[in-house]
């Protein structure tokens, strides 16, 4: 789960004890002007859960309140990757002598934590990683353990940090501990700020909460930020179900990921459009009748493929969920199954004698029916 | 990581739901299930097994080389890292969506103590007509068969079809390797492919993967050396980027995990990579059949 800077400094900066710029929330001009007043010459930020807010506009500098209500009215309403922006942080401007970037995140590969600091804050560091690669460091951490205070000094060793180095090493253990105990999947600070008085603010904040551990966050996961959704990815989310609505006209109905995403790739081999993403494996299984519902409430759905393999998943309780929506929805388009695995024998028994449909005996040949009939 | 019939399994929330219906399908099929855990019902008998309180109580009345875990995320470091406490050898982990930090709690624990992990978010592993351990339709006829293609497999779904396949073209299986559809997994996709690699029993091997993550292309530079004809399948080609696909790892990021680039890899490596699931049989038979005229 993704969230806006504002919540991020907020809920997890502020409290870990690392220090941020003066800021004010607001949700209009008005506001914004009003919020000028009190913090003088401020950035007025686009507060929306994504990146390249700067690149599309959506930061600014404002001198004065006035200067402040007409770069707020510019922003707001502006749209960001999926996102309207709706909410703005009226920020102190701050004299910057030098940037960082710091972050703490899992590395995959090494199963472990993994702090990187670079001196080419501002930067995207996928950037820098291929510019500058000489101004990454990095430590992987023992998640039984904190970072300890020499490895952390080592790996600030040699880089020009402007004499901040204890502040910074001191920022990097806070991080630290606080993506462990919010959870984060990554955390970072981009750029950390050398000011030129001396001290090092967090300029801005980036921090996912493992959607894993919502359960135990549940403070923050109300502060979270919703992923941008369609309102038929939102009934699928509702129903407990992960939907991705695509531009196609082959409706997908398949249990497991990697199963659904099979189908979606053999559609496109003879030269469909997938319409959908639905996954209804692991426990969700059960829920096959809201998910025939889902997908054929897809209005771009010209043709269906219904594709089961069994392992986890009951194929015959899948299908007896399909058989009861069917009787209800009575679907319009053609409908092409393939089914396979686990209680396969009740589930094509289902099929035939109930929906009067054969499934066919290899997934590309439904798939390849339901191409030619979406056409 | 390929079970065996001799191998000890211990199977860890063995009294729920799911535990008693995989544990019963285990048993029929042939896996030396030698005990369950369940803190709570210490001392009793299910399904026919003696329920101990830890896995480490079980380790030591009645041995276990493998544990495999009906447990729910919350509950879910905890035991693991119990099991490899126990000094259990094998640890597959079925549980999906636990907390990323746990899941480097537990591959740390599994490093200290020597344990290795299948998964998280793995279906588990078969080894047809012997034992399965996981949620895998080893019993289903249609789908395993002994035979002497190695099949690894990040989908469990998926993973099902492409054995159907193959038996479906009298190709059977030695092993089904589980490797699990999570981010941070206990073994590899190359690790699996090794395993396969030096096991005698397999002549053949197929990597099915999936868009996200460096695993296949870590399994390319392996595969170089490689003897055995070798097919592959990557689910995700028509994947939007920057969505997680269904599993947690299945996500394109930039230009990382893509299918080009896994694709690539692997045909670099000398690997046939299918453009759909039907394929992958024929490919098999064909990477057989050129084998055995070298050899002769």
């Amino acid at each position: 789960m993704n969230f806006e800077e504002h919540a991020a400094k907020a809920l997890i900066l502020a409290p870990a004890g690392i220090a941020v710029p003066r800021g004010m929330l607001c949700i209009s001009a008005k506001e914004a002007a009003v919020a000028a007043t009190q913090i003088g010459p401020c950035v007025v930020k686009a507060q929306v859960p994504t990146g390249k807010r700067g690149k599309a506009g959506g930061i600014k500098l404002a001198n004065t309140p006035a200067e402040a209500g007409q770069v707020a009215g510019q922003i707001l309403g502006m749209t960001i990757g999926d996102y309207t922006v709706e909410r703005l942080l009226i920020e102190e401007q701050a004299k910057i002598t030098r940037e960082f970037y710091v972050a703490v995140l899992h590395d995959t590969q090494a199963r472990k934590p993994l702090i990187l600091f670079s001196t080419e804050g501002g930067m995207d560091i996928e950037e820098v990683a291929a510019a500058k690669p000489d101004a990454i460091r990095r430590l992987l951490v023992d998640i039984d353990n904190v970072p300890r205070a020499r490895d952390i000094v080592a790996m600030l060793k040699g880089l020009d940090l402007g004499a901040a180095e204890q502040q910074i090493a001191e920022i990097i253990d806070r991080l630290y501990q606080a993506y462990r105990a919010r959870d984060a999947e990554l955390l970072e600070i981009n750029p950390l700020a050398l000011l030129a008085d001396g001290r090092v603010v967090a300029l801005d904040c980036k921090f996912v909460l493992d959607d894993g551990a919502l359960y135990r966050q549940p403070e923050l996961a109300k502060a979270g930020s919703p992923a941008a959704m369609t309102d038929l990815e939102r009934r699928g989310a509702e129903a407990g179900l992960k939907l991705i609505q695509l531009d196609g006209n082959v409706g997908v109905l398949a249990n497991g990921a990697g199963l659904t995403m099979t189908t979606m790739d053999v559609i496109r081999h003879f030269g469909g459009k997938p319409a959908n993403f639905l996954e209804i494996g692991g426990e969700a299984y059960t829920k096959s009748e809201i998910a025939l519902d889902l997908v054929l409430s897809n209005p771009g759905v010209k043709s269906l493929v219904i594709n089961f393999c069994g392992a986890f998943a009951r194929t015959d309780v899948m299908a007896d969920g399909v058989v009861k929506a069917w009787h209800k929805l009575r679907p319009k388009v053609p409908v092409f199954f393939s089914i396979h695995g686990t209680g396969e024998v009740e589930a094509v028994k289902l099929v035939r004698d109930q929906l009067g449909i054969e499934p066919y005996d290899f997934m590309e040949d439904a798939i390849q029916q339901a191409v030619k009939a979406a056409s | 990581m390929i079970v065996r019939k001799k191998d000890r399994v211990v199977v860890l929330g063995i009294t729920g739901k799911q535990g008693t219906f995989w544990t019963e399908k285990m048993i029929a099929y042939g896996t030396n299930v030698v005990g369950g855990v369940n803190p709570k019902r210490a001392g009793e008998t299910h399904v026919g097994v003696p329920i101990f309180a830890t896995t480490g109580e079980a380790a030591q009345k009645v041995g276990a080389d493998v544990a495999v875990m009906f447990i729910p995320p919350p509950m879910a470091k905890d035991a693991a890292v119990s099991a490899a406490e126990a000094g259990v050898k094998l640890l597959v982990v079925l549980t999906e969506h636990i907390p990323a930090q746990d899941v480097m709690a537990i591959h740390a624990a599994a490093a200290k103590h020597g344990t290795r992990i299948v998964g998280p978010n793995t279906a588990g592993l078969v080894t047809p007509g012997e034992c399965f351990v996981g949620i895998m339709p080893a019993f289903v006829p249609s789908v395993f068969k002994p035979g002497r293609v190695g099949v690894i497999s990040r989908s469990g779904s998926l993973g099902t079809l492409v054995c159907l396949n193959l038996t479906r073209a009298g190709l059977g299986q030695s092993a089904f390797i589980g490797i699990g559809g999570d981010p941070m997994l206990g073994t590899t996709t190359r690790d699996a492919l090794e395993a396969l690699d030096k096991d005698a029993g397999t002549d053949a091997i197929v990597i099915v993967g999936e868009i996200g993550g460096g695993m296949e292309e870590a399994a390319a530079e392996y595969a170089r050396d490689v003897r055995k004809p070798m097919v592959a399948f990557i689910a995700g080609a028509a994947a939007p980027p920057g969505k997680k696909m269904g599993h947690a790892g299945a996500i394109v990021t930039g230009s990382a995990g893509s299918y080009s680039g896994k694709r690539k890899a692997l045909e670099a490596a000398g690997v046939t990579v299918a453009d759909t699931p039907a394929q992958i049989a024929p490919a098999v038979a064909a990477g057989l059949s050129k084998n055995s005229k070298d050899v002769a």
